[in-house]
């Protein structure tokens, strides 16, 4: 095997290089372990680069009363109680530390007066606790990671997109297949362990905020290769997504408009977010635009506006106003910050979305309202992991970040992602190192599985007819924003699931046309399969989900079960085929301590 | 409805040329929009960089009538009527169509010496908004490369890339020389290593940042001026030949590319 392909060994094998896959690299390099870092873009440009408004850590300088406690508190109410508590707690304790390094590798977050860290409020926590660049909070996250793990001598191995995990003969994870996109030529990675960080899978859909990257590669591959994912049905769609010029619809604006005293208007002018606070949050929330006003100067003046409810609250509302009638001329709402916060202001706190609708939409915000909807933006659910060393069910096999499912239930609070990416980048790496150290680790690779990818990927060249990938593509987007989208019902559901078959049928057909080296049609039909399984997972989770929690909402089942809300749908895939059947099974909750239990019931 | 004919280069390292594809305009549409299409009909295998079509990554650099430019934030009705010419940068090898071979770039990071901090205090660092704020606008950087394709010290003389990091380069000497925390001295290493000395500030690279950072006037001036003081400083030229025998420059810190 390695005389047919370029071949590497090393000890541990990191799959992405947004900010779990550089954290980890890093851990792992700090325990003098040989490390590869493959990524199917360039160094840099990886989905954390898109990450606005912030990262949420408990550092407490700006609200000194805010610690883990109240931020574990937050997840766990956002994440509507389906959180994996352990996840949950660890991110919280850890996160503060985590921020605190990034400034010791150079990153230079905004301050406060007296020199510290600053940090903005954002929808669902309690306190303001994100630290932040102005709102390119995500680049700041990626460079500093990344400049660290260059200055480490890592090697890293650029444009080079995973196929398969392989395993060893005893169903350890060995390693994996990969080929370069710049010449099309296979390459095959031996590794003592494995770490998942390959982030979203959002291109399933229409109208995302995700790259092209976010075909859910991680979450497959680890299906194929015997883990299970957890959550698939509890899918974030952000609310405030652009909605015009069409080209852009999806593109994200940042809750740090909101955070920073933006408010949601209908057609009719009206700040409508107050007809729809939920019981669970009206102790918390301001019944007046007054009081809502009050609290951005002085959290203790008033209580949140209802803007900053976490976002599938949001999200949810503004489907109901468009539904109702009352949206904008695009088929959105309104998000004014123009006629709250002065032209110099916004212009300082958030440069890029002033750039970015300037340059896009024609829209000057610091004049004019933006028009916004609701966007395909994050995958809470994912392989299932032990929160401590994020192992998955495949022995040497890591998973962290996105692809990782447990930490935010079923809904994530913005900021949140961020903190998870270094809690668990780091954790992952830990794990790996550990696996690695145990002398318990793989040591050949499974040939024939090796023969086996190489082979599926390159079918498409060798098909005398069949269909363009991207018009698969295209039919899998609008099939999935029309059924499986923001609100669901059964007939919907039992539809895709349909239509499911039908599409894996022809991703089973597609056709690939000139030559192996960056063929962007052949990297396409490579990344099909990994976006029908995500698919089937998303449609069969919400199948089963016969109630309405965090990002998943059943038209049909409005409110939330009791004991749907104390175990996850948990995935797997028996005959490892993309086509094949998968499995799903209820997995209960992890039980949680009576002193964390304690934290969620004190009243605020 | 309007149509619109794009000019675009098709082609490997052994040559190629430009191809026409015309096809109908949308409104709003961006140059990366009309290139998916194409890429989605006519040319499956177009090969074009591209990630977040935000402005946010610096994946999609092209040179679009001429001009180096992000594709994702160039919009279609921006460009004077007729055919849209796009090429891909030239101070860079080519790959295949749009996508070239930045590792220049890359090999130019790993040899930058890294930040230095004085260990962390309990609770962290303490530095202010005012002393943050010039690294924070060369942070901006989303790495396009842009200032590179267009800096002519390499944009046409290939052997300088040997002496030069560019512009990309500069500023992330700049942001290190003046991070707050840094206590690592690479002035004399950014001008007999890097090259610094070979830039003669035609602000061209200033003039293509899609992040607006003024690379020229707020990085590559005050750089020069800081190289300069310590360069021809008798104090710090007799310091710079005590630390030359201990070999402990920060050219011995810089990472060495690995292979």
């Amino acid at each position: 095997m390695t005389d047919t392909y370029e071949h590497h060994d090393y000890d541990v094998l990191i799959i992405g290089a947004g900010g779990a896959g550089l954290r980890a690299a890093i851990e792992a390099k700090q325990r003098g372990l040989s490390v590869a870092l493959v990524t199917k873009s360039l160094l840099g440009k990886a989905h954390t680069v898109m990450a606005e408004g912030g990262m949420a850590a408990a550092l407490g300088n700006v609200y000194p009363e805010d610690n883990w406690q109240v931020h574990f508190r937050d997840t766990m109410r956002g994440g509507k109680y389906l959180n994996n508590y352990r996840m949950a707690e660890l991110h919280a304790k850890e996160a503060p530390d985590r921020v605190l390094e990034l400034e010791q590798w150079g990153a230079l977050f905004d301050r406060t007066p007296s020199g510290k860290i600053l940090q903005r409020d954002f929808g669902g926590h309690r306190y303001a606790r994100l630290a932040h660049v102005g709102d390119r909070t995500g680049l700041e996250l990626i460079r500093t990671l990344q400049q660290k793990v260059v200055s480490m001598g890592t090697d890293v191995f650029m444009e080079c997109k995973v196929l398969r995990l392989v395993h060893d003969a005893s169903g350890k994870a060995a390693g994996a297949v990969a080929y370069w996109r710049a010449t099309g030529e296979f390459v095959t990675f031996a590794a003592k362990a494995v770490v998942l960080a390959t982030g979203g899978a959002g291109k399933s859909w229409k109208f995302t905020s995700n790259s092209w990257e976010c075909t859910g590669d991680g979450h497959a591959m680890a299906l194929w290769a015997g883990a299970r994912l957890i959550d698939m049905e509890c899918v974030q769609f952000h609310p405030t997504g652009m909605v015009w010029p069409l080209s852009v619809r999806g593109l994200l604006v940042t809750e740090g408009v909101r955070g920073d005293g933006g408010v949601l208007r209908n057609a009719e002018g009206k700040r409508f977010m107050f007809d729809y606070v939920a019981p669970m949050f009206r102790a918390e929330t301001a019944e007046s635009e007054d009081e809502g006003d009050r609290w951005y100067e002085d959290h203790s003046a008033g209580r949140r506006p209802p803007e900053l409810l976490p976002r599938d609250e949001v999200a949810r509302a503004i489907n109901t106003e468009v539904k109702a009638g009352r949206g904008s001329p695009h088929g959105g709402v309104f998000l004014d910050i123009a006629s709250r916060r002065t032209p110099e202001f916004i212009r300082r706190r958030l440069p890029s979305m002033y750039h970015q609708f300037m340059e896009l939409a024609g829209v000057d915000i610091t004049r004019e309202a933006m028009e916004i909807g609701p966007t395909c933006h994050y995958f809470m659910g994912g392989v299932q992991v032990d929160a401590d060393s994020a192992a998955t069910a495949v022995p040497g096999l890591f998973a962290a970040g996105e692809v990782a499912g447990g930490m935010h239930g079923a809904n994530r609070l913005g900021g949140n992602s961020l903190s998870d990416l270094v809690v668990f980048g780091r954790r992952a790496g830990m794990g790996a190192a550990d696996w690695v150290e145990s002398g318990e680790a793989a040591t050949s690779m499974d040939s024939s599985e090796v023969e086996a990818a190489v082979a599926a990927a390159l079918a498409p060249f060798e098909r005398e007819s069949g269909e363009n990938p991207y018009d698969v593509h295209h039919d899998l987007q609008e099939m999935m924003q029309a059924n499986v989208g923001i609100i669901r019902t059964q007939s919907e559901l039992d539809e895709a699931k349909e239509r499911l078959v039908e599409l894996a049928e022809r991703v089973a057909r597609v056709r690939v046309t000139g030559g192996r080296a960056y063929n962007p049609g052949w990297n396409l039909a490579t990344d099909l399969p990994s976006m029908i399984t995500v698919s089937r997972c998303v449609t069969e989770g919400a199948r089963r989900r016969t109630e309405s929690r965090g990002g998943h909402t059943r038209e049909d089942f409005p409110t939330a079960d009791e004991r749907l809300g104390t175990l996850n749908f948990a995935q797997s895939c028996p005959d490892g085929t993309w086509d094949g059947e998968y499995r799903i099974e209820e997995s209960p909750l992890l039980a949680m301590p009576a002193e964390l239990k304690a934290l969620l019931e004190e009243a605020h | 409805m309007a149509e619109v004919t794009m000019r675009i280069w098709r082609g490997d390292a052994s040559g190629g040329e430009f191809a026409a594809y015309t096809l109908a305009q949308n409104e709003g549409e961006v140059v990366l929009d009309v290139v998916h299409r194409i890429q989605a009909t006519e040319a499956p295998d177009l090969a074009c960089r591209w990630n977040c079509k935000a402005g946010k990554c610096g994946s999609c650099s092209a040179e679009i009538n001429g001009k180096p430019r992000l594709m994702c934030m160039t919009r279609m009705d921006s460009l004077p009527e007729g055919p849209v010419t796009v090429a891909p940068m030239r101070t860079f090898p080519i790959v295949r169509d749009l996508v070239t071979d930045v590792s220049f770039n890359f090999v130019r990071a790993q040899q930058v010496p890294a930040l230095l901090p004085p260990p962390m205090p309990e609770g962290g660092y303490v530095m202010f908004q005012e002393d943050v704020e010039r690294g924070q606008e060369f942070r901006k950087c989303i790495e396009c490369f842009m200032c590179q394709d267009v800096c002519h010290v390499i944009r046409d003389h290939e052997d300088n890339k040997r002496h030069y990091a560019g512009p990309r380069f500069f500023i992330r000497y700049a942001e290190l020389e003046m991070h707050p925390l840094d206590q690592n001295d690479r002035r004399e290493y950014v001008r007999e290593e890097m090259g610094l000395g070979y830039c003669n500030i035609t602000k061209c690279c200033t003039e293509v940042c899609p992040e607006h950072i003024k690379i020229t006037d707020n990085a590559i001036i005050p750089l020069k001026e800081r190289v300069v003081d310590a360069h021809y400083d008798p104090i710090a030229w007799l310091g710079r030949a005590i630390r030359r025998k201990k070999k402990a420059s920060a050219a011995d810190a810089a990472v060495q590319p690995t292979p």
